[in-house]
């Protein structure tokens, strides 16, 4: 393999389920050292690609090669060099803290001697040192989390998969994630990541691609993408009753969209403090807010507002 | 890639390791208790007559019970945790997010269920000899016998409960399979008082075939030729339930 060719390439890659369409042709590649993100709606096709990056799930045509290896033929050889953090979790809960990342790093062939100091070093790594010999049932979401990327980096693999890491914890515990990926980020290891949280991908994610029912609509870095599909900043006008009715070109050249929701009112701009007094005399709305805008308007945009189940 | 299944097996080792109290102490207590009550008790009533069985009946019953035994262990190890590592724990799919391969984690499975039938099998082994009802020295190999009856029922149980859907599937293989078996493959009494129908069913099910050659076994009286019907019996209920096994594992784990 040489120096430049990608970690991960995927070429046409399609998965289905029966009738149903996972992924959906899609193209990407992941360079060594970067963090790359999927990040869509729920039934997207992320979880389905992240599963075959993983090598658990065949590929249904196309092509992908992981670390110069090709999936159905090197499975047991790619999943040795790969960190997998599940969706769900696959700890087992009657097992200690410690024992979970030592039998996971059996499954590798490490030895036991070899296992007992990498456990330690783990579990200080994601502070839960205080907890190692403690069953698993009783800890919080969060913990459990830092636990499975503990158990992930027991055999210090080179790609880290992450699907939807911080899904359901609570800030803090986000926080506690974000800061431990981070620095595995500045070790080297590579990071993909699926999320649905835009400010997720915002702070993790060095390029990201957009997927929408199984293909993927935008990629690029989250600067590029919000520079590129939205404006600077956004003007939300809040409402106490109903948003009144607005034209498209309402306020002429100096926004570039306008989204009307039931009660607000979001203006794309790229001089928000500009657009405000003109904003309060037209529209009276209870308050104004100017914010910078996010991978979220590029996101809602992108693939609409209607809820997807 | 010849020592993954032995990766997977032992989390099934850690994991028994937090109930291997209990499970011993009934292991040992199950056949003190069974052996006390059939062969002291109702045995003094069956030997009373005209002694048809040709042994007491403490030596008649105590081989059946083990090989009925390894049945139960080997079905319930190879049920209710298939169910839950794919389900509940998700272990296997941790295995599988590792080296190791489907055919691995269901060989690994199938070592502990092994293992399990092994240690119960030889302590009940040492259970009757307690209770003077080995009659021959190659009663020393119903242990790998045991080992053989517990992957017969093992293997297909295990591609059951892959499966199953849901866990009533499992409850079902029990009140319906596994019950009526033990109590009708020969463990307490000779197949010949049976209906002819019923009979027949008998003998076609794998724990009768079992259940007489540990019999033979332990009393001394078992030939070459019975020896191997029954073994290519088992072996073959074994091997069929191997392919099942990672037929279904492979349908429910690999998506």
């Amino acid at each position: 393999m040489s120096a430049h060719a990608p970690l991960i390439h995927a070429r046409g890659l399609v998965k289905t389920f029966g009738s149903l369409t996972a992924v959906d042709a899609i193209d990407f590649d992941v360079q060594k050292g970067e963090a790359f993100g999927f990040l869509g709606p729920n039934g997207a096709g992320k979880s389905s690609t992240m599963r075959m990056i993983g090598c658990v799930s065949p590929v249904t045509a196309g092509t992908l090669t992981i670390l110069g290896l090709d999936p159905g033929r090197d499975g047991p050889a790619i999943r040795a060099r790969l960190g997998v953090v599940p969706q769900l979790d696959t700890l087992d809960n009657e097992l200690t803290v410690r024992e979970n990342v030592i039998i996971y790093g059996r499954y590798f062939g490490l030895s036991r001697k070899e296992l007992r100091g990498r456990a330690d070093q783990l579990l200080e790594f994601v502070q839960l040192t205080e907890r190692a010999n403690d069953p698993v049932e009783p800890l919080s979401g969060g913990m459990k989390r830092r636990l499975t990327i503990a158990r992930s980096l027991v055999n210090e693999p080179e790609v880290l998969l992450l699907d939807e890491p911080t899904t359901g914890l609570d800030p803090q515990a986000r926080h506690a994630v974000w800061d431990r990926l981070f620095r595995l980020k500045q070790q080297g290891v590579t990071l993909v990541l699926t999320t649905h949280y835009m400010d997720e991908a915002e702070q993790l994610c060095d390029r990201l691609v957009i997927m929408d029912r199984g293909k993927i609509a935008e990629e690029g870095s989250p600067l590029e993408l919000i520079r590129r599909l939205s404006s600077r900043e956004v003007v939300e006008l809040r409402f106490s009753g109903e948003a009144p009715a607005l034209e498209a070109d309402a306020f002429g050249g100096h926004v570039s969209r306008i989204d009307v929701l039931p009660d607000r009112i979001l203006l794309y701009t790229d001089d928000g403090d500009a657009l405000v007094p003109v904003a309060h005399e037209r529209l009276h709305p209870q308050s104004v807010l100017v914010r910078r805008s996010t991978l979220e308007d590029v996101f809602l945009r992108l693939t609409g507002r209607t809820l997807i189940d | 890639m010849a020592t993954y299944p032995l990766r997977a097996y032992e989390y099934w080792v850690a994991s028994y390791r937090r109930v291997w109290r209990g499970s011993v102490v009934s292991s040992v207590l199950n056949p003190v208790l069974y052996l006390t009550a059939l062969g002291v008790g109702l045995g003094k009533l069956v030997n009373k007559g005209s002694h048809p069985l040709g042994v007491s009946y403490v030596a008649y019953v105590a081989p059946g019970m083990l090989a009925a035994v390894a049945m139960q262990i080997a079905a319930f190890e190879s049920s209710w945790p298939v169910m839950a590592a794919i389900r509940w724990t998700r272990q296997y799919q941790a295995m599988l997010a590792t080296p190791l391969r489907v055919r691995d984690v269901m060989t690994g499975h199938m070592l502990y269920v092994a293992t399990r039938v092994a240690g119960a099998c030889a302590i009940y082994l040492a259970v009757l000899a307690a209770f003077g009802t080995l009659h021959s020295a190659l009663a020393v190999l119903v242990l790998p016998l045991a080992v053989l009856i517990g992957l017969a029922f093992g293997a297909p149980i295990a591609a059951l409960a892959a499966w199953a859907p849901k866990d009533n599937v499992l409850s079902s293989l029990f009140r319906f399979g596994i019950t009526p078996l033990f109590l009708f493959s020969g463990t307490f009494f000779p197949l010949t008082r049976l209906p002819a129908g019923l009979r027949d069913l008998a003998y076609a099910t794998p724990l009768w075939h079992g259940v007489d050659l540990c019999r033979h076994l332990t009393l001394g009286t078992a030939t070459l030729g019975m020896a191997v019907v029954h073994v290519a019996y088992l072996l073959a209920f074994a091997a069929i339930g191997v392919a099942l096994a990672l037929r279904s594992y492979t349908r429910t784990l690999v998506r």
